[in-house]
């Protein structure tokens, strides 16, 4: 009998590791199908600039809106640290480092898998209930071609340039902060700022916004595709893919982080 | 381009040949052998309950699902596991009108219909909406008042429409019917049944529908085939049907409780969700 209960402990964690690693290789054929139609033609060039639109144009309230409060809260918070040791002199470092290394890709990334990752799980996933998807297939059009690839594409070349305009929005907050409200002249946050902000710095933050962007729209563009019947079925898409988007931006921040500055 | 050109072994008049086409989600066994022959230029109705799997033939025959067995032949070409591009230019035969007519929300009625001239045929934009104009108005709509209406704005009959324009945009050879009329109310439903002819009969088609509108069959078959638990149990002419001598058969046109087709026998609804 024991032995019964443990064998049975045994195949379900055995499923389960099966069940994951069989999601696992079906998001990289999706994911592999998706980049090889990026290069083949026929190409959507119209539906690719509307992409670029919803995509990155709509999404820069957000992400100004994010950047620009993270930089003022990251001025206050280490001016309160940092009087402590007669350090507040190292505000702008912290806030321009903080910003273009980290704060920057992964709040936009986070922000645009809430907004645009959602939006493209429910608009995928309403497609395929309705069975849009299928009419996609009857009229001759590739579907991986006119849903999937103009939306991996704005997504991975959109984040870069939001998360770039988030690093000017985001180190304004903190210089706003700390010169009208810290007291700290002009000159010398400017100075400070500039003197350690490297081009490395910013590139590694784009270059991860791109990754995250790919992230973003692939696993919006899967879980949409993939979605169960019905309002259930479009309800979940869009969870999972806010969810897993979420999580492997944060997995591969670490990653990225790693490569850049180990 | 059509898979290795392989011809069939059928008659030169068929145009959709199924041969022991067999499919299963997992334990659940929905088309079961499935052998059925539609001709040039007639028009078969595949009459059937909920769930027995109709919908899951004509997606095999259309590529949206890969059988596991069997053989599907498309004007004289085995098209079975055709993929890709090949698949692609594969479709240029078909025009489909789906049950909830599948119009995409973000683009307009012209679009719509013009949707397979331009992106299937590189049609140029102008072109395309003079064609789908003349589509429009061809279904009984006034493409004045609906040309640049979105789909949301629209009735179901009028969906079903648009939706119909679409199907013979492109002026196929084969058109698929998903359940035409359901969801409308009857005198919209015989007003589809008469275009699905008038449509059909202009174009020289070939036609499959599915549908368990014993009404619609009758206006648009020329003949029918029955599927029950994922078999084709019964093939004949429109004429036959209410003389076929089947149990099942009868059960179903007259559309009575009592007969061998159990109440239960949805058993592939469960599956067609995976369809």
């Amino acid at each position: 009998m024991p032995f019964t209960i443990v064998l049975n402990i045994f195949a379900a964690v055995g499923q389960s590791f099966l069940s994951f690693f069989a999601a696992v290789g079906r998001l990289f054929v999706f994911a592999a199908k998706a980049v090889g139609h990026i290069f083949a033609p026929p190409f959507f060039g119209r539906i690719t600039l509307k992409q670029f639109m919803d995509i990155g144009y709509y999404s820069l309230p957000v992400v100004g809106m994010t950047t620009l409060f993270t930089g003022m809260v990251l001025a206050l918070q280490s001016y309160t640290g940092f009087t402590r040791f007669n350090a507040e002199g190292a505000i702008a470092s912290v806030v321009v480092l903080s910003i273009t290394r980290e704060l920057a890709p992964v709040l936009a990334g986070l922000m645009v898998a809430g907004r645009v990752g959602a939006s493209i799980a429910a608009e995928i996933a309403t497609m395929r209930v309705t069975e849009q998807i299928d009419a996609l297939v009857t009229l001759s059009v590739n579907p991986y071609k006119y849903l999937i690839v103009p939306r991996i594409v704005a997504g991975t070349l959109m984040l870069p340039i939001l998360v770039l305009i988030g690093d000017i929005i985001g180190i304004m907050g903190g210089y706003i902060v700390s010169v009208h409200a810290l007291d700290f002249s002009v000159g010398s946050y400017l100075k400070q700022t500039f003197d350690v902000l490297q081009a490395a710095d910013v590139i590694s933050g784009l270059v991860k916004a791109a990754v995250f962007g790919f992230i973003v729209t692939l696993m919006g563009c899967y879980h949409g595709f993939h979605s169960g019947r019905g309002a259930q079925g479009v309800g979940a898409a869009t969870t999972n893919a806010v969810v897993s988007a979420s999580i492997l931006i944060l997995i591969f921040n670490y990653v990225l982080t790693q490569v850049f500055f180990s | 381009m059509i898979n290795d050109n392989k011809e069939t072994a059928g008659g030169e008049n068929s145009m959709i040949r199924m041969s022991n086409v067999k499919k299963s989600f997992g334990d659940k066994h929905i088309l079961r052998g499935i052998n059925l022959e539609v001709k040039k230029g007639e028009s078969l109705v595949v009459i059937g309950g909920s769930g027995t799997g109709k919908s899951v033939l004509l997606k095999n025959i259309l590529g949206i699902l890969e059988p596991d067995e069997g053989t599907i032949e498309v004007d004289g070409h085995v098209t079975t596991h055709v993929r890709g591009r090949a698949r692609v230019e594969l479709m240029h035969k078909f025009g489909m009108l789906f049950q909830g007519a599948a119009l995409f929300d973000s683009l307009p009625v012209w679009e719509n219909v013009a949707f397979g001239l331009i992106h299937g045929e590189k049609m140029p934009k102008g072109q395309a909406r003079e064609i789908a104009v003349e589509k429009i108005n061809a279904v009984g709509l006034s493409a004045q008042r609906v040309a640049d209406l979105y789909p949301a704005e629209l009735s179901g009959g009028m969906q079903k429409r648009v939706g119909l324009a679409r199907a013979i945009a492109t002026s196929p050879e084969i058109i698929f019917f998903d359940e035409p009329t359901t969801g409308l109310d009857p005198i919209m439903a015989d007003v589809i049944n008469d275009l699905i002819v008038e449509s059909v009969k202009g174009l020289g088609a070939t036609a499959l529908s599915i549908t368990h509108d014993m009404a619609s069959a009758r206006k648009i078959a020329d003949k029918v085939a029955m599927i029950y638990e994922g078999e084709i149990i019964w093939c004949g002419d429109i004429k036959d049907l209410d003389n076929s001598g089947n149990p099942y058969v009868d059960q179903f046109i007259h559309g009575r409780a009592e007969g061998p087709i159990s109440k239960h026998s949805d058993f592939a609804k469960t599956a067609k969700s995976h369809a």
